[in-house]
This record gives structure tokens, C-alpha cells and sequence, in this order.
């Protein structure tokens, strides 16, 4: 600021040092906004190095290594009576079917031991599969194909290149034999990589070639409808309530710092409370995404209270002056007027709320959503996992294959919380305040 | 029109006072924000057709004064009115009062125009609507229409009613304010420094407006302007540091005022 009661001074001398000090401040503003893109370089680098990582480690999981056999469907194995009816095809010995067509072509395979190696080449899965074949076409039976069958999780970690072949016999989990037969399908053109739909259509399985992530997909949407449908009204109308109708007083005043602190507690914490109350006192299922989606939304209430308030609270005043001036109710004033010029801001930070739900862990594993459980859920009551729980599960299983898996599911989970995102934005986007 | 407002003004004065009708008595009106009396004792008739301008410095407590006659204090937290307003007979300070009902019968205009982020219809329509005084659409795009005509803003957005409130011109808000207002037919209408966020023009446009509208309602304008007051009003009321200083016609006010600080203010040594 230049100095109006010292006029003894030049004129010249004072543009002189505001020049000088405008050079320090045009340096300190461009250092300051070198650290500012540093910082956001420094967070991508970062944030693309973690996505490098997953997806490099997960996109082998989308495809599967396939074999080519020749299967016979023999009528003895399948249907031994030929009665021809599902009941018999259900019961018919398909693994029986695919070891006959390995031994087929591997006939040099003789003793226990060496018959046990080949079949571990195609994956149990196979045989569920030409069951599966054999129900939809009966005609199948007494045929012979030319399939391709889900190799084992062994070969197909060979096969990815993922299994060592310069190591000691006895550390691998392949044996010399079996890495033979599987170069001489290979050298035949008789190993695929074929797109793994398996992946997104079976539930968890112990095998991993057998594994699918859409067990815990379903899960984990059951578990957010319920979220969902309990928190969004509760905290929507909490914050309504708080922001419009409430008086400012000592109470509500212990009611606002409870609400800040309840967003501050460890999520865990919530799923004890699950346990203690929905569990043992309620006697609600264990596994169930109900329960689960009651303890996420005692853990999202905060967030949506919180966004909520702030929404309701950026709405300016004028707009309810205006409706109060014109004689509406307060109730009118809220719902006609404010309610739905706040809706942007809470439904983003519901989404926000709901990805955080999503991609929580420690609460359900508490309330026993962390069970093994194969079937597809077929409602928010039956037995489920959900996605973060399952890459939980498959990072701790030792099968190398699972590792992949669990990238995969990772990434299937990013995939649907940058959706989510995605919405928030979108949303903001399309309401833009328009007062 | 400055002129035809200075008729007017001499014209009522030339009447004997006891014709002039009044619409709303204040007696003893104080108020209180939690401890701070920002309003003592104010005793003012507002007269039936006629303008009635307060004016003072400002913080004197000319809008707390005006948000009286709406209940509009009652939304301020620890906010608290004491003394009695008679409208048309009606004690509206009374608990068991119906702010909605009075807020029907006393129409506010505020200091920045704001119009709800909807359609110039659904903005002049709010009113007639939440009050139920349209029975069919027909009826109630004639309250619309009358209600545009009367402010001089349909010819302007006739072809845009469905065209969003804010898109409309400071200018243009403040009469649809005053539109969507007079859209539920009150007796009285309530205006804050309606002209303060607005360029002369728009101003003046105003102000020509508020002359006419006058025929029908009873005004009440909060004013910095003691231009405004002089060419807009029939009766001023100044307002310092909470007290009613002097009222009486705004001819009188302005040429002979009796109290030394109407004096100052008015020649312009305080505010
Ligand atoms: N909501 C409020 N809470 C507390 N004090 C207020 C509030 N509104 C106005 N006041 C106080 O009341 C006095 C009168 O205010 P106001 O009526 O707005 O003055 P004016 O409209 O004449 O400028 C001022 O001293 C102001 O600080
Ligand atoms: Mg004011």
C-alpha cells in the first residue's frame, strides 16, 4: 500500500519499491502454483501406478484356458437304464465321460497315479458343463463332439505363463508329465484362452477356474437397496427436519455435534452394534444382506445427514422469504421451494455416501457376511458376501490362481464405485444451480 | 409522472384528514432481536389506498417495522414483537393469528428480487395456487395474465411465460415480484427497498407502477431514497435508531419537517 502521509517522498522512488515488491509477490504466486500442479502430478502418478497394478495383474483373469477334446457321450455313463428323462441325466457320470476322453488321448497313461495327474488337466467344471450340454439336447447322448473343456487351475497358471517350468519337479504343483501332455495339446492347437463368463455369471467356488465374482455382485446390490431404502428417507428427513423445522437450541445443538461424531466412528463399530442388536437381540438371518444393509445405513446416515444439510443449507434465503411472504406453510415452503433446489447436492452426497457402503469390509464380516457361499442370492434374506468381502476371501486363498481373481474383482469393484461417482457428477452437472 | 404524484400528494392533503380511511393501526409496537430493542413504541396509521413510506438512517429499524404487519419476524429465531396492529379491525399480533391467512391478505416485496428458479407462470401462479383461489387451468391463466398486465410486464414476456423467472432483468424480477404479489388480490403489500438493487430506469419504472397499483391496494415502502419517498408516497414515517421520529404527509415532512433530526436526515447530515 503506498503511504499517503509521508508526501516528502519522490514519487518515482515509490512505484519503485511497489515494482520491486511485485516482482517478489509475481514469484511467490508462480512457486505457489508450481506446488500446486507438483502435488496433483505427485496424486496421479500415484493413482495410475494403482490402477497400472490392478488391471496389469487382472485382465489375465478374463480369459480362461480352454482344451479341445473329443468327448463320447456315452449312453452307459449318462443313462444306464435309457430312460432318457432329466431325473436320470441329472444323476449321469459326467466326470466318468471326460476322464474316458482324456484317457483317450493320452492312452500312454497307466498306473493310479499318473490317471490322477491327467484328469487334474480339464477342471471338475468340465463335467457340470457337458451336463448342462446333455439337459438343454438330449440328442447329445451316444454322440461324439469335439469340445472345448475348462482346463484346471493348474494348467491354465502354466499356460499364463504364471507357473515357473525351470524349477525342481517337486516345486511345482504340475509335474513333468503333466507339463508334457499339456505342450503336446498345445502343440496340436488344442489350448485356448477364451473369454472367462464364468467370471461373471457363478458364485464363489473353492476351484478357481470355477469361481465368479456375481455371488457378491448380487450380494453386494441386495445389501445397498437396503442401505439405500433405509438411509436415504431417515437421513433426508433428519436433515430436513434439522435445517427447517427444528429451533435452534441447546438440544438441537447436541443433537447436530452426536451426528457429526456417529460419521467419525469406526465402521467397525457399527458392525458390533449389528451383532449385538440385529443379530442377538432381533434374531435377524447372519449372512443376510438385510442385516448388512441395516449396519451400512447406520453408517451412512451421517454422511447423507451431513451432505443434506449443507445442500439445504446453501439454498438462500430469499427463496424461502419469497414462499413465506407469499403465505405458503413451512412444510410448502420446504417441499415446493427448497427441498428440490437441495436435491442435487443430497442426492451426490448420498451416491458418495452409498460408494463409500459399497466398498466397506470390516462391519460385514462381523454379522457373518464373510461365509463361503456358492449360490447366487435370490434375495436380501438369503446367505450372501459382498464384493469387497470376496476380495477379502480370494486374497486369502492360497491357490495361485485366486490371486488374479482377486485383482479382477478389485477392478469389478472400482468399476462400479466410479460409476457411482460418475452419477454424482453427473447429477451435480445436470441440476447446476440455477438461482 | 414525478408531476402527477405531486398532484395527488397535494390533492389528499387539500381533503380533510378524517375522510382518509385507515387500513392498518400500529399502537405501541416494539420489537426485540434476543435482548436488543431494536424497535420502541411505534404508533402509525397506515391509510386504505394511499403509500405510506418509511424512511431513515440505516439499522433504524424501518424493515423490522415493516416485517410487523406480515408476521415475517416470526421466521427469525429469537426474534420477539410486542404491542398491537389492528387490520382493518383484526388484532394480527394475536398468537392464534394465521400467519398464512395474514400473509394472504398482506402481500411482501423484497429488496433483492427474487423469484423462484420456475417459469414466469409458475412464478405468478405460486400464490393463486397454494391458496386454492383458481378452480380450473382457465381461471387461473386469467389471474396470471391480469396479474402481468397490471405490473406492464406482459407485453414483455407474454411470448415466455414458461421461460425460467431469473432469466427475466433485475428490473423485470422486481415486477414480476410484485406481479406474483398482487397475484392473490392482498389488501396490503409490503415493499423493502424494492428499487435499491435496481438502475434509474427500472427505477422509475417501478415507481410508476407503484402509483398505479395504489388505486387497489394499500402500500407500505421501506425507502433510502427520500427522492422515492417524496415521489412516490402520500405519507412518510422516519425512523431513528428505533423510535418513530415524526410522521405525517410527505409534503409536510419534506418542506416543514418539525423534529431537528428529520431536519439533518433530510437534508442529508445523518444516514
Ligand atoms: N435478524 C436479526 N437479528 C438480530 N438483529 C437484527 C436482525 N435484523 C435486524 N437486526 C437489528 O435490528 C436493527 C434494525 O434493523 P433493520 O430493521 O434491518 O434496519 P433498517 O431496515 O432500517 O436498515 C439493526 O440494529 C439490526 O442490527
Ligand atoms: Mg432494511
Amino acid at each position: 500500500m503506498i503511504d499517503m502521509t509521508r508526501p516528502e517522498r519522490e514519487p518515482g522512488a515509490i512505484s519503485k519499491t511497489v515494482a520491486d515488491r511485485l516482482k517478489r509477490r509475481h514469484a511467490a504466486e508462480r512457486r505457489f502454483r508450481l506446488y500446486g500442479i507438483g502435488a496433483i502430478a505427485a496424486a496421479m502418478a500415484i493413482l495410475l501406478t494403482l490402477f497400472v497394478t490392478i488391471v496389469g495383474s487382472a485382465y489375465t483373469a478374463f480369459v480362461q484356458t480352454h482344451v479341445k477334446l473329443e468327448v463320447f457321450f456315452d449312453p452307459r455313463k449318462i443313462d444306464p437304464e435309457g430312460t432318457n428323462s432329466a431325473e436320470a441325466i441329472r444323476g449321469g457320470d459326467f466326470g466318468g465321460i471326460v476322464k474316458a476322453s482324456l484317457r483317450n488321448r493320452f492312452p500312454e497313461a497307466t498306473g493310479r497315479r499318473d490317471k490322477r495327474h491327467l484328469y487334474d488337466i480339464v477342471s471338475t467344471g468340465a463335467a457340470f458343463d457337458l451336463r448342462t450340454m446333455v439337459l438343454e439336447n438330449p440328442d447329445l447322448i451316444g454322440a461324439t463332439r469335439d469340445l472345448w473343456l475348462v482346463a484346471g487351475d493348474d494348467v491354465d497358471m502354466l499356460v499364463k505363463g504364471k507357473m515357473p517350468r525351470d524349477v525342481p519337479e517337486t516345486d511345482r504343483r504340475l509335474n513333468d508329465r503333466q507339463i508334457a501332455w499339456v505342450d503336446a495339446l498345445s502343440a496340436d492347437g488344442d489350448v485356448e484362452m477364451r473369454f472367462n463368463t464364468r467370471f461373471f455369471t457363478a458364485g464363489d467356488s473353492r476351484e478357481p477356474e470355477l469361481a465368479g465374482i456375481l455371488g457378491a455382485a448380487v450380494g453386494s446390490f441386495y445389501t445397498m437397496l437396503v442401505t439405500l431404502v433405509l438411509a436415504f428417507p431417515l437421513g433426508v428427513a433428519t436433515a430436513v427436519y434439522l435445517e427447517e423445522f427444528a429451533p435452534k437450541n441447546r438440544w438441537t445443538a447436541v443433537i447436530e455435534i452426536n451426528i457429526n461424531n456417529l460419521a467419525a466412528v469406526p465402521s467397525i463399530v457399527f458392525g458390533l452394534l449389528g451383532l449385538a442388536v440385529f443379530l442377538n437381540v432381533a434374531g435377524l438371518p447372519r449372512s443376510a444382506p438385510v442385516v448388512g444393509g441395516m449396519v451400512l445405513a447406520l453408517m451412512t446416515l451421517p454422511t447423507i445427514i451431513i451432505a443434506s444439510r449443507a445442500a439445504l443449507k446453501a439454498v438462500p434465503p430469499s427463496i424461502r422469504e419469497a414462499a413465506l411472504g407469499m403465505g405458503a406453510s413451512r412444510i410448502q415452503t420446504t417441499f415446493h421451494h427448497v427441498a428440490p433446489l437441495a436435491m442435487p447436492g443430497i442426492l451426490s452426497g448420498t451416491i458418495i455416501g452409498m460408494a463409500q457402503a459399497l466398498g466397506e469390509t470390516a462391519p460385514l464380516l462381523m454379522i457373518g457376511m464373510v461365509a463361503f457361499i456358492v449360490d447366487i442370492p435370490g434375495g436380501p434374506f438369503d446367505a450372501a458376501t459382498v464384493l469387497p468381502v470376496q476380495v477379502f476371501l480370494w486374497a486369502d486363498s492360497p491357490e495361485r490362481a485366486f490371486t488374479e481373481r482377486t485383482s479382477a474383482a478389485i477392478v469389478v469393484l472400482l468399476f462400479f464405485l466410479v460409476i457411482m461417482n460418475a452419477g454424482a457428477v453427473l447429477l451435480r452437472k445436470k441440476f447446476e444451480r440455477r438461482w | 409522472m414525478t408531476g402527477q404524484t405531486a398532484a395527488a400528494a397535494t390533492e389528499v392533503v387539500a381533503s380533510p384528514e378524517e375522510i382518509r380511511e385507515v387500513k392498518a393501526t400500529a399502537r405501541e409496537v416494539g420489537v426485540f432481536y434476543g435482548e436488543t430493542n431494536a424497535l420502541r413504541n411505534v404508533n402509525l396509521d397506515i391509510r386504505k389506498n394511499e403509500v405510506t413510506a418509511l424512511i431513515g438512517p440505516s439499522g433504524c429499524g424501518k424493515s423490522t417495522f415493516l416485517r410487523c404487519f406480515n408476521r415475517m419476524n416470526d421466521t427469525i429465531d429469537g426474534c420477539r414483537v410486542v404491542g398491537g396492529i389492528m387490520l382493518d379491525g383484526d388484532e394480527i399480533l394475536a398468537p392464534n393469528v394465521d400467519v398464512v391467512h395474514l400473509r394472504a391478505r398482506v402481500g411482501m416485496v423484497f429488496q433483492k428480487p427474487n423469484p423462484f428458479p420456475k417459469s414466469i407462470f409458475d412464478n405468478v401462479a405460486y400464490g393463486p395456487r397454494i391458496h386454492g383461489l383458481a378452480s380450473s387451468r382457465a381461471e387461473l391463466e386469467e389471474i396470471v395474465d391480469s396479474s402481468l398486465k397490471r405490473t406492464g410486464l406482459w407485453d414483455e414476456v407474454k411470448d415466455r411465460l414458461h421461460a425460467p423467472g431469473t432469466s427475466l432483468s433485475g428490473g423485470q424480477q422486481q415486477r414480476l415480484c410484485i406481479a406474483r404479489a398482487i397475484a392473490v388480490q392482498p389488501e396490503v403489500i409490503l415493499m423493502d427497498e424494492p428499487c435499491s438493487a435496481l438502475d434509474p430506469i427500472a427505477t422509475a419504472r417501478i415507481e410508476e407502477l407503484i402509483d398505479e397499483i395504489r388505486q387497489h391496494y394499500t402500500i407500505v415502502i421501506v425507502t433510502h431514497s427520500m427522492q422515492q419517498a417524496a415521489r412516490v408516497s402520500q405519507q412518510t414515517a422516519f425512523f431513528h435508531l428505533g423510535d418513530l421520529v415524526e410522521k405525517g404527509d410527505t409534503e409536510h415532512i419534506f418542506t416543514a419537517p418539525r423534529d431537528e433530526r428529520t431536519q439533518s436526515y433530510i437534508t442529508g447530515r445523518i444516514g
